[in-house]
């Protein structure tokens, strides 16, 4: 039992994998990013064709909704040009929480299925998989040295990292830049690594759940459910907002 | 588990994702909005507009309403006068005429009195010459003694 028990958590945490090394893709992880991806992107271009400034329809109000409130929770944070920006943003957090979404599928579904047609592994949630939120983290962090040369010049940009906290005392460079660094990488470590923490933690008590004769499943099942419902669109706000934050930081002099 | 080549795959459809938005997605549905949200304000401030309008125009209706009154009632009042005026006018005329009237009937009155008398008088003077011609028969010589009876009958 405790054999089959470890087998079978094993077995759900193992990605569908094609190549070896560094170059191996997580099959799994691409094609339901995809899949959620285009599912948000077909949901917002067929509201965005048919956008009225009449009366919206339900689909196109729901949208707008979604809209205002990222627009708001951009331009409060962030006071630089936002054309990019704010789309970033709707993409992060709409992204990210149809990410989440997918771990409320019971845990044994797709997998069962998948394993009929064929396919050994199978792990659903990208926001489970640290490739899915670093890939999401490592792109802010870019943006953030982007948006650090553009808001302060490229001279400026260095220039703060050289002397930001303790000034410019030529003895002090060396301890400005690598706290600067420190400061710099643990922005997108953080940022990933509480997306996936929150998600893969799930995943495994569901997955632990499931272990549970099937007779008492329902009443874990149903709280961490529902305590998950909370957790998602949490996961996905706070990915948001502090990739508005640190863009802004990086984007204003100080 | 573990950092491999997806990392990779998933910055570029994120990059890929991003810039959709922000081409197709995003300035639509934002125009759209700001669009609504102009024509609510426009609606709002022409509502408001329509209501000033509206009490300015009452505010006038009220004002010419009144005018129209207060001309109402000088008419009125002017007509009430005239009336007054006019009953006083031929009431004045009519006593002027009434006092008239009695004047030349006076007088006529007075003429005629006057005329009585001096018929009276007439009357008298031949009645006492009869008379006394009746009681002196013939000693009365009419013509001699008519200067005196004339006398007489103006002393009457």
């Amino acid at each position: 039992m405790a054999e089959s028990a470890t087998g079978y958590v094993q077995h759900h945490l193992q990605h569908l994998q094609i190549g070896d090394g560094f170059w191996t893709l997580n099959v799994d992880t691409l094609i339901f990013s995809w899949i959620t991806g285009l599912i948000y992107l077909g949901l917002f271009y067929a509201v965005a064709r048919r956008v009225t400034s009449g009366p919206p329809g339900k689909l196109q109000n729901a949208i707008e909704i979604v809209v205002e409130f990222v627009d708001k929770t951009v331009k409060e944070s962030f006071h630089g040009p936002r054309e990019f920006v704010t789309p970033l943003a709707l993409t992060i957090f709409v992204w990210v929480l149809f990410w989440n979404l997918l771990d409320l599928i019971p845990v044994d579904l797709l997998p069962d299925l998948a394993a009929a047609m064929g396919v050994p592994y199978l792990r659903i949630v990208p926001s489970a998989d640290m490739n899915a939120t670093f890939g999401l983290s490592l792109t802010v962090f870019v943006l953030i040295i982007v948006y650090g040369m553009k808001g302060k010049g490229v001279g400026g940009f260095g220039k703060e990292m050289l002397t930001h906290p303790f000034g410019s005392f030529p003895l002090l460079v060396p301890a400005n830049l690598i706290l600067n660094i420190v400061e710099m990488v643990a922005k997108p470590v953080s940022l990933a690594l509480r997306l996936f923490g929150n998600l893969y933690a799930a995943e495994l008590i569901f997955i632990l759940i499931a272990l549970l004769p099937a007779w008492i499943q329902w009443i874990p099942g149903t709280a961490w459910a529902i305590f998950h419902i909370l957790v998602i669109p949490l996961q996905a706000f706070i990915f948001m907002v502090l990739t508005i934050v640190y863009l802004s930081l990086a984007y204003e002099k100080h | 588990m573990g950092i491999n080549a997806t990392l990779i795959g998933q910055m570029i459809t994120f990059l890929v994702f991003i810039l959709f938005t922000m081409k197709f997605v995003w300035p639509p549905i934002r125009q759209a909005m700001h669009d609504r949200e102009k024509r609510i304000a426009d609606g709002l401030a022409s509502a408001e507009r329509g209501q000033h309008e509206l009490e300015l125009a009452q505010k006038r209706a009220a004002e010419q309403i009144r005018e129209a009154k207060q001309q109402a009632s000088d008419i009125i009042e002017q007509a009430n006068r005239r009336a007054s005026e006019i009953v006083d006018e031929s009431r004045e005329e009519a006593r002027e005429a009434a006092r008239r009237e009695h004047a030349a009937a006076e007088a006529r009155i007075e003429q005629e009195v006057a005329q009585a008398r001096s018929e009276l008088r007439k009357q008298v003077s031949d009645l006492a010459i009869r008379g006394a011609s009746r009681i002196l028969e013939r000693e009365v010589d009419a013509k001699a003694h008519n200067a005196m009876l004339e006398e007489l009958a103006d002393q009457l």
